[in-house]
């Protein structure tokens, strides 16, 4: 070629075109409708149209006694039923100014961390689904199988265990169920080496996942992202350490901090805090005393059904309690708890009835998929699909 | 609303020990009830909660995020007390992860008056206040996507309001003659049944037959 000639150019247009992405779409974990405005292949706008889920959980709970407001929450995030769980009955002692028995909290904090593992297990597994790995959605779901069975065995149901009481637990673990946890917590590690050899250094795993959705601390922040989204972006802010409920005070763990606060390290820190939770399991049984496992009062606790043979104060403390429930005085609470997905609050109005006046959920995602656009933009079509994964969602407890 | 009284008087010295409101070395009680824009500030269960006046409300959270490091607003939400005036609480629940230290300030408000928003202090607060919209009616000023977001495209009405029914107005169904799903009057087999548990010894404070004379019954 010879340098007079002009270099031939040709002009291609692109019209930015309009895409809807879900609600029935397998990534797009639920409900979520996603319109996404696309310049070629690259996002200009993702607008999330969220609330296909909606069940108007806070207004059916304004209907309920507290007690039967509990199971309401198993159904907000049914990944993590237990984690919701928490956070309600934590709010519901705080405004009756009682606090659980040792074991209770002991208890609590051990299916806590168990669920922790449930739900991480999942959001990992569905994450390389999502970017097409599919060895380790297998892998997940036969480890979750047995943590379920957990469930099963504490609560008498796999998901919606309604296991967590205002006062305590619904009832105290079977015999040899600490044992299988504690066979389980010995073996557990190894699934995680297994599943870390699995995707740590996989170049595909890695060139789909490493500097994608990169999110500031300071973005973090504002955004209102809490739990392994926020820490991956290299914030150091663990409820658990922080403002620690029930027995977290008094067990040792390491808070997982990322570096990039890119899709890569919201995943590191997921597997990361599957080792400290297994270390909390471990601290939990070795540290549960025997005792009672809810408060010993029957205005607020329901008697022992041997009991309620024998004892007609028994028997009416029953009926009461499952008619009218109790009366909570007066006031207001906002009770958050370390979710596995970030901070899941109640912000909980009573009136001195024996309903909740309000009962507000603040569910960890809605503030994550809130930052959709923010994450997403000038990225690839398929990009979306990796942030969504990493940012952990759950329609459950997005649209209530 | 009052305090959380401590039900078991022996138990108030665990983790919800809820200090005596009128302890006079409260310094962050005071700090909050000392900022500008404050009208009250009182502890509710332990927490710090601030009500604030409407029209200063934008100011005093420019002053709490720059100036006491609240970066972030968990949470905002909308209680409605139809009796009231101004019927609504705007709630606004700050976390400042650099000093460990909770706050919510409350914002009064009635269905006509716009409470300014607070989306341009922090991105997030957008979706908060359009489910506040979409929920409770209360309209901000100043916020740049006032859609609705937890309710059905179309949807008529404010479902948390007090005075909306919890079953609503309108149900959906697919209506095989038409191929479409329709919407229709919701029908109900058999009437809502909202069962007055509250004992009579203890929670009712007006006797049967009594409710029109006191017009109120709790």
């Amino acid at each position: 070629m010879s340098d007079a000639a002009p270099p031939a150019t040709k002009t291609v247009e692109f019209d930015s075109h309009t895409i809807n992405f879900g609600p029935q779409h397998p990534s797009a974990h639920g409900v979520l409708r996603l319109i996404l405005e696309m310049d070629g292949e690259v996002i200009e706008r993702a607008d999330p149209h969220i609330g296909l889920l909606h069940r108007g959980t806070e207004k059916l709970i304004e209907y309920k006694s507290y007690l039967q407001a509990l199971p309401y929450f198993d159904r907000l995030d049914y990944v993590s039923p237990m984690g919701c769980e928490h956070a309600f009955a934590l709010a519901t002692e705080k405004l009756l100014g009682i606090e659980a028995p040792e074991r209770a909290q002991w208890i609590r904090v051990m299916f806590a961390e168990l669920t922790r593992v449930l739900n991480h297990l999942l959001a990992v597994a569905h994450f390389a689904l999502d970017c097409g790995a599919i060895t380790p959605g297998l892998w997940g779901y036969e480890e979750r199988e047995e943590l379920l069975s957990f469930y099963e065995a504490a609560s008498g149901a796999r998901f919606h265990a309604n296991y967590f009481r205002p006062g305590g637990v619904a009832k105290d673990l079977p015999d040899g169920l600490t044992d299988q946890i504690a066979a389980w917590a010995e073996r557990f590690p190894k699934f995680i080496d297994d599943l870390e050899e699995l995707l740590n250094g996989n170049r595909i795993w890695k060139q789909r996942v490493v500097d994608i959705g990169v999110i500031s601390a300071e973005d973090a922040l504002a955004w209102g992202f809490s739990g392994p989204s926020l820490r991956g972006s290299g914030v150091a802010w663990d409820l658990r350490r922080a403002q620690p409920y029930d027995k977290y005070a008094e067990v040792e763990f390491d808070v997982a901090v990322g570096q990039h606060g890119d899709c890569y390290d919201r995943y590191l820190v997921r597997m990361a805090e599957m080792r400290e939770s297994v270390k909390i399991v471990k601290q939990c049984l070795a540290k549960m005393p025997a005792g009672p496992i809810k408060v010993q009062d029957n205005k607020i606790t329901p008697p022992k059904r041997a009991e309620m043979k024998r004892s007609m104060e028994a028997l009416i403390h029953h009926f009461k309690l499952y008619t009218e429930g109790y009366h909570v005085p007066a006031g207001s609470t906002y009770t958050a708890v370390e979710a596995p997905k970030g901070e899941f609050g109640v912000y909980l109005v009573a009136d001195g009835s024996n309903r909740p006046y309000r009962c507000k959920i603040r569910p960890t995602g809605f503030a994550h998929l809130q930052a959709a656009e923010k994450l997403t933009k000038g990225h690839m079509l398929a990009d979306m699909v990796a942030i969504l994964g990493s940012l952990d969602i759950v329609f459950g407890e997005i649209d209530r | 609303m009052g305090s959380c009284s401590s039900r078991k008087k022996s138990a108030g010295q665990g983790r919800f020990y809820v200090a005596d409101e009128t302890t006079p070395a409260d310094a962050e009680l005071e700090l909050v009830a000392a900022l500008p824009g404050v009208l009250s500030a009182r502890r509710d269960c332990g927490e710090l909660v601030a009500v604030a006046a409407r029209d200063s409300a934008l100011a005093l959270f420019t002053v709490l995020r720059d100036a006491h490091g609240f970066a972030q607003v968990m949470d905002i939400c909308g209680v409605d007390y139809p009796e009231r005036a101004a019927r609504f609480d705007v709630v606004y629940n700050l976390l400042s992860v650099t000093r460990n230290a909770r706050l919510r300030v409350i914002v009064q408000t009635d269905e006509a008056t716009a409470v300014d928003s607070v989306s341009g202090l922090w991105p997030s607060a957008g979706w908060w206040e359009r489910e506040v919209w979409d929920l409770f009616g209360v309209r901000f000023n100043g916020l740049a996507d006032h859609r609705r977001i937890l309710t059905d495209y179309g949807f008529e009405g404010h479902p948390l309001r007090k005075d909306f029914p919890l079953t609503g107005y309108v149900e959906v169904h697919y209506d095989t003659e038409r191929k479409a799903v329709v919407y229709d009057k919701v029908q109900l087999t058999q009437e809502f049944r909202n069962f007055d548990f509250l004992s009579p010894w203890e929670g009712m404070t007006t006797l049967p037959g009594d409710e029109k004379a006191r017009g109120d019954r709790r």
